[in-house]
């Protein structure tokens, strides 16, 4: 399972205010604490609030990378927010977060991605918005899945989103997402990657972490291999190793959770 | 239409584990053996690297063997009296990558010789030898805790494998091997799950990682090694895949599986239609070894030379 750590985004006010003040040791500590809970790459976000998204992703960018050796997911509806991030990566891993299914869009990432040998999430929206429906979703990733072989992109450099919706908004949506993950499994051989936003689903909602931790391993047992998560959220780790577990990914033993964490430490 | 790529892409690697110190390094020995490092299945060279081949460790015993057949003692004549001569045999005429000795004789039922004789027994061998050691207790887990912290110290700085721990007696040899500078040999019962934890419970007490062999027990042919063989092979795959506490290389009892069959013990008087034992026994061996090799094997620890000189071949021609 990938774990993609969401700390670092504008949206957290300890994030925008370390933006604002150039605080390179409140983000590199961010980055360094969710590397060592098993995070195996870092999203960074700007967040909405930024008057200089370039400038901010660029340092966010560099500082992090001071600090760890790990991909970053450069995440950002900007095209030239993301544009600047990829560049300022040097060459390093990253992955793009992320094109919608709008043509153009598609049209623009693919190229991008491809000329810096990133990877790229596409999110299941397009012009008529965020479908309600299983067959809608799995037509958009159809649409991004066929993208990727008219732009030569490799296959498995590609995350499909479903896009996660807060369950006390879009209760519905929960188990239609996860028929969904089950769908997107039958589209290639192998089947493409598939990725979600995963604490969106308990957006201003209490008991987070539960629904949270209880949604990833309904996820990932419909093919989930890669999730934006908090990794500090360590009930959520722990079920993340559990669900591999059970899903026979990994050798069982009594200390699993600490042989998980050993083999994620090695990397 | 060009041909789909299906070679397997992996993303582990065994740890490298090295045995027996030259001069320089500290010890007596005339060089050392690293096993592991694969980073691919065994023997498929298009999909991963085997940067050490697997090596052959002869078996000596420190009592004469009271339960050899006399196809399997003949070859080694009078030197199975003695460990010294038998080793210098094992090394000099037929070529053995290590000496393994077990310290059968320090068994309560058979002699219960005492922590100083037996290391004085590791002491003789290692100066009649130079190659890298392995020394194996003897299965009583009480004695072997008296015995092998007294033999690991007598052969401190060697760098040897000693073995074996279990998951319910891992503390005492451990922390010898740590201080003494040892590798480590973890046992687990045909169980992957248990050797897993072993190498768990080894590794939290401080010990590298890189200097445990796993023994995940070996059955003979024809009495279990299908079994042996899937969860060495199930335990490779997740290793090459990244599982860190799987990435031991493996150790196998050859020679000690084989002899136990009947097809390789029974004597010729007793069933003169399966040919002679002086070649049945030998090729029984031979099989277990290089089915074995194909599931993982690193360490092969054998008995008779006519096999130890067959699965040489047999792993020259698939490693040049």
């Amino acid at each position: 399972m990938l774990i993609i750590g969401e700390r670092i985004n504008g949206m957290f006010k300890n994030v925008r205010e370390a933006i604002q003040s150039k605080d390179k040791g409140a983000i590199q500590d961010l980055a360094r604490r969710q590397v060592e809970a098993g995070a195996s790459m870092l999203d960074v976000n700007v967040g909405p609030a930024s008057d200089q998204p370039q400038e901010a992703m660029v340092w966010l960018v560099e500082t992090i990378q001071e600090a760890v050796d790990v991909p970053l997911s450069l995440d950002s509806a900007n095209l030239d927010v993301v544009r600047v991030g990829l560049e300022a990566r040097e060459g390093r891993k990253s992955l793009i977060n992320s094109t919608t299914g709008h043509q153009e869009k598609l049209d623009q990432y693919f190229p991008l991605a491809k000329e810096y040998n990133a990877s790229l999430i596409g999110l299941t929206i397009d012009e008529s918005g965020v479908p309600s429906t299983v067959d809608g979703r799995v037509e958009i990733a159809m649409k991004i899945l066929a993208a990727a072989l008219e732009h030569e992109f490799p296959l498995e450099e590609l995350y499909i989103d479903p896009i996660v919706l807060p369950v006390n908004v879009a209760q519905d949506q929960c188990p239609h997402i996860l028929q969904a993950l089950s769908q997107f499994q039958i589209l290639s051989d192998p089947p493409p990657h598939t990725v979600v936003g995963l604490s969106n689903v308990s957006q201003r909602c209490q008991e987070r972490s539960l629904i949270n931790r209880t949604y990833l391993v309904m996820c990932m047992a419909h093919g989930l291999d890669a999730a934006i998560v908090d990794p500090l959220d360590k009930n959520l780790m722990d079920a993340m190793i559990t669900a591999e577990l059970l899903l026979n990914k990994n050798i069982y033993c009594d200390s699993f959770l600490e042989a998980y964490r050993k083999s994620m430490a090695a990397g | 239409m060009p041909l789909p790529d299906l070679t397997e892409k992996w993303s582990g690697s065994i740890h490298t584990v090295k045995i027996g110190a030259t001069p320089e390094e500290g010890g007596t020995r005339a060089y050392s053996i690293e096993v592991g490092g694969e980073t691919g299945l065994p023997f498929l060279n298009f999909e991963g690297e085997t940067p050490h081949r697997p090596v052959v460790a002869m078996e000596v015993l420190d009592i004469e063997p009271p339960e050899w057949p006399a196809a399997l003692l003949e070859p080694f004549g009078e030197a199975v009296k003695n460990p010294v001569d038998w080793a210098r045999k094992c090394v000099e005429e037929f070529g053995a990558d290590l000496i393994c000795l077990k310290l059968q004789g320090i068994h309560p039922d058979f002699g219960d010789a005492s922590p100083q004789a037996a290391a004085e027994t590791a002491q003789a061998v290692k100066e009649a030898v130079d190659v890298p050691l392995i020394v194996w207790g003897c299965d009583d887990d009480e004695k072997d805790n008296a015995v092998l912290p007294v033999v690991s110290q007598a052969l401190a700085g060697e760098r040897a494998l000693l073995g074996t721990v279990k998951e319910d007696n891992y503390k005492t040899l451990t922390a010898c091997c740590l201080a003494d500078g040892h590798n480590l040999i973890a046992e687990s019962p045909l169980d992957i799950n248990i050797a897993k934890q072993v190498n768990i419970l080894v590794s939290d007490m401080g010990f590298p990682p890189e200097r445990i062999v796993m023994y995940p027990t070996t059955g003979g042919l024809g009495y279990g090694i299908e079994y042996a063989y899937s969860i060495h092979e199930r335990g490779r795959l997740a290793a090459l895949s990244g599982d860190v506490m799987m990435a031991m290389p493996i150790i196998c009892l050859i020679g000690a599986e084989a002899w136990r069959a009947k097809e390789a013990k029974a004597e010729d008087e007793e069933v003169p239609q399966w040919g002679p034992q002086g070649e049945r026994g030998p090729m029984w061996e031979t099989i277990t070894a290089t089915l074995l090799l194909q599931g993982g094997a690193d360490i092969l620890v054998m008995r008779h030379p006519k096999a130890v000189a067959a699965v040489r071949q047999y792993i020259e021609a698939l490693t040049q």
